[in-house]
């Protein structure tokens, strides 16, 4: 049984085709990339499967369950975690306390233990920095646990968010152009936490990119997006000899470049 | 002014502050969480004086008759406690049909939701209680200590201490629970929050659950000290401990209890040096003038509401 599997899925902002036909399958530990120019709708795409949207039309089954309709919290708590472009942290919390957020489901120690020091509290406390620890560890940035976000270097903040993402151990984590704004350097060092990490969880990965270089290097299986609809899908080195591919979205990116 | 005076003046401030800081961390804790200001709360905190009135004089009712004998005592804390469940569902129910279904909505529709609520709450005590005044028992004999020369009430040394008692308790919730961990977190960031498998309606209804139940507090205790009420008390106090969020910070819940006390310091002392039809006029514009020189309030940041301590 495919872990992911979209069909048809449809999205209409008004009278704009956002996302047209969409068909995905994702098998467990897998990483798929998508990519495409900007205002593709990769993004979208993403909100629609994590339940941020709802479809117009189409199906999405995740585990083996119909998750469209279901709120947002409802898709993640079965094991969908993400990350966004735009760096989604709650600038005046610890990057520790970003990632015991992350295991909010985990904490069942209730009035009593917020308000006086229960075993069940320490406990709990205890497995949950282990974990939190565990995870800032994998993607290095364990040192930064007590700092707030807008103190770290731009890299280490984009790796805390992958932490928060991934220490619940997903079953599937989308990544939001994971390298954006970086160095050739960062990038390539980002590439090897991504995939160390999927090394360690064996999550399942699906990952929006701009360059090509990161879905080459990380994914089994690509999708290239634009105007909403799949024009290539295949592996890597089938993308990158693909002419439709290489007009809609590298020629893009000579212009843009 | 001499020293007794003035230290008399500072009791009553506190115990007056008390109840705008109760009353403001409402306003405070929904707005830093879902960026609207619950008008309603003003007569939020009206139906919980009633709901402690209607609590004090059954329980009292009962006693007399002999059915469920209680001490004064008792009664009071269990009122204070049933009240401040019961303002808690009320609180919950707000949220559910006013706000829930508008959210996502433009904001003023929110806002106008709760002048709304507040005319429905208003009128439907209006209805079942009537328009005229009534007296809150009274369940505790004043006793009045001399403290070098400054008096000091039993219910004065009770309400300021069961108002910081709620404070410190709400602010180790925020602090220490899973739920208060979310609430700060979504004072942040709202959108992210639910991908960490957490419900916003959840945490949304237990935000105006506890507001109410604060404010419900503060409205019994109120009912202790000033014992009549009427209808349209909430109003006025609404708009008072509205102006203390706001003065306070957006979303600072430290913010609120302060600028709830430093409210009742101007006013108590504005009242003490000016004929007492002009304390408003004078304590409202040295609020205003407080807030010209800091428009983002006492501990507000520029741009942002957010659940602090």
């Amino acid at each position: 049984m495919s872990l992911l599997k979209v069909t048809s899925m449809t999205h209409k902002f008004g009278g704009l085709l956002a996302v047209s036909e969409y068909n995905l399958t994702i098998e467990p530990g897998q990483i798929v990339g998508l990519i495409g120019p900007n205002g593709a709708g990769k993004t979208t795409v993403f909100n629609l499967i994590t339940g941020i949207y709802r479809p117009t039309a189409g199906r999405i089954e995740f585990n083996g369950q119909d998750v469209i309709g279901l709120a947002p919290n409802r898709i993640a708590s079965l094991g969908l975690a993400r990350t966004f472009q735009e760096m989604r942290l709650w600038r005046h919390m610890t990057v520790l306390e970003h990632v015991k957020m992350a295991c909010y489901a985990k904490i069942s120690y209730g009035l009593a233990g917020a308000f006086l020091q229960t075993p069940k509290r320490r406990r709990q406390e205890q497995e949950i920095e282990e974990r939190a620890f565990a995870s800032l560890k994998m993607f290095g940035v364990d040192q930064f646990a007590s700092q707030l976000p807008v103190d770290l270097p731009y890299g280490a903040a984009r790796r805390v968010e992958m932490a928060r993402a991934a220490v619940t151990e997903p079953k599937l984590l989308f990544l939001d152009e994971p390298t954006v704004g970086m160095t050739p350097e960062e990038m390539m060092a980002m590439i090897e936490i991504i995939r160390d990490m999927h090394n360690k969880l064996k999550t399942a990965i699906f990952l929006i990119e701009h360059r090509l270089r990161v879905v080459t290097e990380l994914c089994q299986r690509v999708q290239t997006l634009v105007f909403g609809q799949v024009i290539a899908e295949g592996n890597p080195e089938e993308i990158q000899n693909n002419p439709e591919v290489i007009k809609a979205y590298l020629g893009e990116e000579k212009v843009v470049a | 002014m001499n020293l007794t005076f003035f230290l008399q003046n500072v009791v009553n401030a506190l115990q007056w502050g008390s109840f705008y800081a109760l009353i403001a961390l409402g306003y405070s804790m929904v707005y830093s969480i879902l960026m609207l200001f619950n008008f309603a709360h003003g007569d939020i905190f009206m139906v919980g004086t009633y709901i402690g009135f209607a609590l004090t004089t059954a329980f009292i009712a009962l006693s007399a008759a002999g059915i469920v004998v209680l001490p004064n005592w008792l009664i009071l804390i269990l009122t204070i406690i049933l009240a401040m469940l019961f303002t808690s569902c009320l609180g919950m129910l707000v949220e559910r049909i006013g706000y829930r279904p508008l959210r996502g909505g433009p904001r003023a529709s929110a806002a106008i939701t709760g002048l709304m609520i507040g005319i429905i709450l208003q009128t439907t005590v209006l209805y079942i209680m009537g328009a005229q005044r009534v007296l809150f028992p009274s369940l505790i004999q004043t006793t009045t200590y001399n403290v070098a020369g400054v008096a000091v009430t039993n219910i004065k040394i009770m309400i300021v201490f069961v108002s910081i008692a709620l404070m410190i308790a709400l602010h180790q919730f925020v602090q220490h629970s899973k739920w208060g961990m979310a609430m700060r977190a979504m004072a942040f960031d709202y959108a992210v929050v639910p991908l960490m498998g957490i419900s916003i309606n959840t945490i949304a209804a237990m935000t105006f659950a506890i507001g109410s139940a604060l404010a419900a507090a503060a409205g019994i205790m109120y009912g202790m000290a000033y014992p009549i009420i009427d209808p349209s008390m909430g109003i006025l106090f609404g708009w008072k401990a509205f102006v203390a969020a706001i003065l306070g910070g957006r979303g600072s819940i430290m913010g609120a209890c302060i600028a709830g006390f430093l409210i009742g310091f101007i006013e108590i002392f504005v009242a003490t040096i000016f004929p007492s039809t002009l304390r408003d006029l004078i304590a409202y514009s040295i609020i205003f003038v407080i807030l010209v020189f800091r428009p983002h309030g006492l501990f507000g940041e520029p741009y942002s509401a957010r659940l602090r301590l």
